[in-house]
């Protein structure tokens, strides 16, 4: 374990479960799924530079590791909780990426037929519920879903993420404080991208050790290589059976970075390229992890030249569907404001 | 045949609470010292006992993170009953309130609902000063996503009650310290008894001048109608029981029988409910007007302490009745 983590506060109890090696299959999902989340951010990156994409817009590049590797080590009635970079999450969760796009487009096929946008969308098909615009909001959200899967004894547990910017919020902590107290199923992950909006960890943060900052509530906390997509995968699995075998909330800092701007309108001045290329070139998660099923012989690279395309040609297809889809029909304005009570 | 008992306002909603938890186990009870000490206001009393601690949950004094806590657990089908010790601390949480619990379901094509009961007491207390004394009812009624509620009596509370913990929707439910005692003839023992949303009460019929109040200010009202009765003239008082969705047919139709109307609230005056009642007075029946709508609300200013500056920033029957004759014209 000392391996696949960077730090922790404290040993974990000895756990039943031990974490799983990926098969064959996992292992392409993992790289298919990494560059379907790269494309497709990039394709929106596109589409709002042309204009059909409004307002803000938060891409995940450069983290696609720790949504990729989480999901992979959670069972189907777990559920998932995130703040407004979600579109990773989403496609993670395996929601339609022809939903997520045209929801961006702000078209009546999207998620939430055009009416939530980037930072607002859910499925409940998939348990990913959402995409919150309040920073921080969702983890209280996120202790609350926690106590549903313990009040109905389903077997689930949530993940909750935020970023590190949200890991100073007071209700941040005040969730802490109940999941732990009720001991609550929850894996909380921290995306530590360095940057809360423009601001770096060191200056926003009087602890930069993300990872400690459930300490103070008797949480665990993990740190993790979160561009290492292996290594985030096995400490999900950690943390997922720490949960379910009744030890209460875990915490994970997922040592993470974003490539572009916080969001679209951000030129991300406050941090040098030098910087940037530097994560690029030698940490990228996609690259170093292709690399690694190259080297290891876990692939074939025409087996992954193979997903590339694939993931191309489903990019095209996802555009075309949210630029053709419709606008929702005005009578939209006035629906899904409240429940219509059965009589 | 419903038959009605006399009880407290306060074993009214805890009756209410208890028979939708018999009813309905996703239905539990979560808030500050509603569990082992029974409620701050002992609304909750023999809850713990009953149904145990998995569903009468004591909180931290956390309000936005049991607010939210309780929307997510909403999300995922539990119908919450979030108690605030006072509507005063929902100011911590009114982002969870708001953001989360009335907007998701619109931001998300209709999938996310949250039934969820925010309760508690709310409005003017009684020598508490500025924090603990206020009311929220025009801050929540301005909120789409939501519906709010603001009970009278004791059997309207229980009904309501019922009706907001069966919704589909995030409700916000008004109670008044002051009333918790307060014992009326009206509640109804079979637990299928609710009352819609939106069906305002007419409480006395009258012809002259219509007074709209809702929670504490409807028994002010009647009193002042009682004393312009002496005073030859007839007020018709209608309790609102919610204000979102507002019953602005039963409104309407009133004051084209009086032709005047007067506004009562406890909160403040600017963007206040009286302000929308007389906006939409003026916008569906101007014409039936023969006076300016008269609001009368708690002064704008934040709650005094000394009992004399009290009792003058609170709305008192002397003032309804000084407003009723205003519209009427007597004395002018």
């Amino acid at each position: 374990m000392s391996k696949t983590l960077l730090n922790m506060t404290k040993k974990l109890p000895k756990l039943k479960a031990s974490p799983k090696e990926p098969d064959q299959a996992l292992l392409e999902k993992f790289y298919h799924d990494m560059v379907l989340i790269r494309r497709f951010e990039e394709k929106a990156g596109q589409l709002y530079g042309m204009g059909h994409i409004g307002g803000f817009c938060h891409l995940y590049i450069g983290q696609e590791a720790v949504v990729v590797g989480m999901q992979a080590a959670l069972k189907p009635q777990d559920s998932v909780i995130t703040a407004y970079r979600d579109h990773g999450h989403m496609l993670a969760c395996d929601m339609d990426p022809k939903g997520v796009m045209a929801e961006l487009t702000g078209r009546i096929d999207g998620y939430s037929k055009g009416k939530g946008g980037s930072m607002h969308m859910f499925s409940r098909e998939k348990n990913f519920f959402g995409g919150h615009g309040i920073v921080g909001a969702q983890i209280p959200l996120g202790a609350g879903m926690a106590f549903a899967h313990k009040y109905r004894e389903d077997g689930g547990c949530t993940v909750a993420s935020m970023g590190d910017g949200a890991a100073n919020q007071g209700q941040v902590y005040e969730a802490f404080n109940m999941a732990k107290l009720w001991n609550l199923p929850i894996i909380f992950v921290i995306e530590n991208n360095e940057y809360s909006m423009g601001t770096a960890v060191h200056r926003h943060g009087a602890t930069t050790e993300l990872y400690m900052r459930g300490t103070g509530h008797g949480i665990p906390g993990l740190q993790i290589d979160g561009m290492d997509v292996l290594k985030v995968y096995e400490a999900s699995q950690i943390a997922r059976a720490y949960v379910e075998e009744g030890h209460g909330p875990i915490l994970l800092e997922m040592k993470t970075y974003r490539y572009r701007g916080h969001s679209m309108s951000d030129p991300a001045t406050y941090r040098t390229k030098d910087e940037v290329d530097a994560y690029r070139s030698e940490q990228d998660p996609i690259l170093q992890f292709k690399d690694y099923l190259v080297k290891k012989k876990k692939a074939k690279e025409e087996t992954l030249k193979a997903l590339d395309k694939d993931v191309k040609t489903l990019m095209k297809e996802v555009a075309d569907f949210a630029l053709e889809s419709p606008l929702p029909g005005e009578e939209e304005l006035y629906t899904d404001i409240l429940i219509e009570e059965v009589a | 045949m419903t038959d009605f008992q006399t009880q407290t306002v306060r074993d009214a909603l805890r009756d209410a609470m208890a028979e939708e938890m018999r009813q309905d186990d996703a239905v539990f009870l979560m808030g500050e010292e509603v569990a082992q000490y029974q409620g701050a206001y002992k609304v909750s009393r023999g809850l713990l006992d009953e149904f145990g601690d998995k569903r009468v949950i004591d909180t931290p004094i956390t309000e936005m993170g049991f607010a939210g806590l309780g929307v997510g657990a909403g999300f995922m089908g539990l119908r919450p009953i979030v108690e605030f010790m006072t509507f005063n601390f929902s100011m911590q949480a009114i982002d969870q309130i708001i953001n989360s619990a009335a907007k998701t379901l619109y931001m998300s094509g209709g999938q996310m609902g949250c039934p969820i009961v925010f309760r508690g007491p709310n409005g003017v207390a009684s020598r508490v000063g500025a924090q603990h004394s206020q009311c929220f009812a025009s801050w929540y009624a301005h909120c789409p996503g939501l519906k709010v509620a603001v009970p009278y009596s004791a059997g309207d509370a229980k009904a309501l009650l019922k009706s907001a913990i069966r919704d589909p929707n995030p409700v916000v439910f008004l109670e008044n310290e002051i009333m918790y005692g307060q014992e009326f003839d009206d509640v109804a023992t079979d637990p299928d008894y609710i009352l819609p949303f939106g069906k305002a009460l007419i409480r006395r019929e009258g012809t002259d001048v219509t007074l709209v109040a809702y929670s504490i200010m409807v028994g002010k009202a009647m009193e002042a109608a009682e004393q312009l009765a002496e005073k030859g003239i007839s007020a018709e008082v209608i309790d609102l029981r919610t204000i979102r969705p507002l019953d602005i047919e039963t409104i309407i139709t009133s004051v084209q029988k009086t032709n005047r109307c007067v506004a009562i609230e406890e909160g403040w005056p600017v963007a206040g409910m009286g302000s929308e009642i007389s906006a939409v007075i003026m916008e569906e029946a101007f014409d039936y007007l023969d006076a300016p709508v008269k609001r009368v609300t708690g002064k704008d200013v934040p709650m005094p302490y000394a009992e004399n500056l009290e009792k003058l920033a609170v709305p008192q029957v002397e003032d309804i009745i000084a407003g009723a004759e205003e519209v009427c014209y007597v004395g002018a």
